[in-house]
């Protein structure tokens, strides 16, 4: 991702996600990029969407700009699709998968 | 454009901004009304399919919440609407609320003109608005694209007002 340089700490026990079974996996919401959204119209929906500071906000629109995509929220699957539901409200193209 | 002024957001319309705007906010609602059709690409890009693999929970999520979703939608459109002067221009000044409805109502605008011009990644409106004038300089395109870009300066100017 940006040019932070990675934490150096060890990872405690990070949880092998092959052996959680899908059922307790969490879901995500995946924003997509697409031609038409001013990217300061999309800063500002995930600023007032999820009270996410400017520079996550920031953060998240250029990664959906230039990689595609970006998870912007996970959490329990009805979240979720509340999250997405509100997302086509204003317009951004989002969708629901597991994590 | 939009400025600041207190805590409302204010612009100023000539009338063929007037005729312009009413005329897209229009052609929304009609969209979301009698015209609404899942094959239109537009009315796909507005409503997408939450679950792309999975269209069987993609159409029952529709099921329970796209009319919700389209009242929404018709009800910021309306608020374009409601708030403008009459033919002849004028002062729309909104509130944190009325804004907010026109900024997602001016962004479903130019969603749906951006899939029926054929917007990409990599199209510039600039070089699209020349080689459409250079071909015909009468053709809805031209006027099609022109209004795409104007909306794009005006839901811009009222963010920033907003964010003032």
């Amino acid at each position: 991702m940006g040019d932070m340089a990675a934490p150096q700490v060890a990872p405690v026990e990070a949880p092998d996600t092959e052996e959680v079974p899908a059922e307790d996996r969490p879901w995500v919401t995946i924003v997509w990029d697409d031609p038409v959204n001013l990217m300061s119209y999309v800063t500002w929906v995930f600023q007032k969407l999820f009270g996410y500071s400017r520079e996550k906000a920031e953060q998240l629109m250029l990664d959906v700009h230039t990689k595609g995509r970006a998870v912007v929220s996970s959490g329990a699957r009805e979240r979720m699709e509340h999250d997405a539901s509100q997302l086509h409200g204003y317009g951004l193209w989002a969708t629901v998968d597991r994590a | 454009m939009f400025r600041r002024q207190g805590a409302l957001c204010v612009a100023t319309f000539a009338a063929d901004e007037v005729r312009v705007l009413r005329k897209v906010a229009t052609e929304v609602v009609g969209l979301l009304t009698e015209g609404f059709d899942h094959d239109d690409p537009v009315v796909n890009r507005l409503f997408p399919d939450i679950y792309p693999e999975r269209p069987a929970d993609s159409a029952d999520f529709r099921r329970y919440t796209e009319g919700d979703l389209k009242t929404a939608k018709i009800d910021q459109a309306g608020a374009i609407l409601a708030a403008l002067p009459d033919a002849a221009g004028g002062e729309v000044r909104l509130d944190a609320e009325a804004a907010e409805a026109w900024l997602r109502a001016l962004n479903d605008a130019r969603l749906a003109m951006g899939v029926r011009l054929d917007i990409g990644a990599d199209t510039d409106i600039g070089d699209e608005l020349d080689d459409a004038v250079l071909h015909d300089p009468t053709s809805a395109r031209v006027f099609q694209l022109s209004v795409y870009a104007y909306l794009g300066y005006l839901q811009e100017s009222l963010l920033n007002a907003l964010m003032d």
